[in-house]
């Protein structure tokens, strides 16, 4: 049984410091537009780290353990292909879940 | 306001609730399971609104871990919310600070990716308005789907993939951000690296291990050209 102190002390400090990390930068966004250009330019890069990362991990490890041959990097790939092709992020779920459960149904 | 921008945000996460809203039930039926009821559901979904992290809180206290390593635990899941807002910090220069404060509260993956895809072609009200419909989409999906997980428990059907809506999502949002050498680099490592930490043992700090390693990359490949 958690105790209500030990849930809400949790609760609360741990909120103050996500919303810190979520709130502070955008906060100082004059200071982050005025920085200088080299350094802008790497920020730009966080755009398609965070992301690429986000995939990566769902699509190979989605229970927990490196799985690359299986159906969703398969599909994760296949989805790749068709975001390239089309830009469209309705057709990209579309395919992407269709070839899935195809992938999982064989 | 711009309603033509609000609605084209809403309806780019559209296809991304019938993900979360399993997600958010999941989350809600977490809390249900360790004996606490709705207003310790909707504390963790409305105050620190960030599902992996809602998870890993009461998953420390429950196996008794104790207030700090929970703390520690969230945090380190949710640091790279770091990136996100630091990210967007350079469009949104000007804004008034309620608007800016709002955008953090709301600051999601989600919200994020669509946000951030075709950023330097829109005015900067529209990527306000945009980042509002779908991040306030994704938080009333989130409250929503939290009160009937604490309600009625997790009952989502286990054999349609669902969740992979989202990574999909992400991949039809990061597509268009990859431009240049520069961050193809970027992207390549941060996933290489990301999921080798993760097998490595790196836990809940795998995604942003690789996520900065990605970045360090992407801006030495731009330095060197």
């Amino acid at each position: 049984m958690i105790s209500a102190t030990a849930f809400w002390t949790a609760l609360a400090v741990a909120s103050a410091g996500t919303y810190a990390v979520r709130t502070v930068p955008l906060l100082l966004a004059g200071r982050v537009a005025a920085l200088p250009s080299e350094v802008r330019r790497a920020l730009r890069m966080i755009a398609p780290s965070a992301l690429a990362a986000l995939v990566a991990l769902a699509v190979a490890r989605p229970d927990g353990q490196l799985d690359l041959v299986a159906a969703r990097p398969l599909a994760a790939l296949v989805a790749i292909v068709v975001a390239w092709r089309t830009r469209s992020p309705l057709a990209t779920i579309g395919v992407g879940m269709a070839v899935l459960v195809v992938l999982e149904a064989l | 306001m711009d309603r033509a921008a609000f609605r084209s945000g809403v309806g780019s996460v559209v296809p991304l609730l019938p993900a979360m809203a399993p997600f958010g039930m999941v989350s809600g039926a977490a809390v249900a399971e360790v004996e606490l009821g709705l207003a310790e559901a909707l504390g963790l979904s409305a105050v620190l609104f960030a599902g992996a992290s809602q998870l890993a809180v009461l998953d420390v206290l429950d196996s008794g871990g104790g207030v700090l390593v929970a703390i520690a635990a969230a945090w380190v899941i949710n640091l790279r919310f770091l990136l996100y807002s630091t990210s967007l910090a350079g469009e949104v220069d000007g804004l008034g600070r309620g608007r800016r404060f709002g955008m953090g509260y709301v600051l999601t993956d989600q919200a994020y990716a669509v946000a951030i895809s075709g950023i330097g072609e829109r005015p900067r009200d529209e990527t306000y308005w945009r980042y509002v419909g779908a991040a306030w989409t994704i938080w009333l999906t989130w409250q929503l789907s939290t009160v009937v997980g604490v309600l009625v428990g997790d009952r989502v059907p286990d054999d349609i993939p669902l969740d992979f809506a989202v990574p999909l999502l992400f991949i039809a949002l990061v597509i268009p951000v990859i431009v240049d050498r520069p961050s193809v680099v970027a992207a390549v490592v941060a996933a290489v690296v990301s999921v080798t930490a993760a097998e490595l043992g790196a836990g809940d700090a795998a995604l942003l291990v690789g996520a900065l390693t990605g970045i360090v990359a992407g801006a030495t490949a731009d330095r060197g050209r």
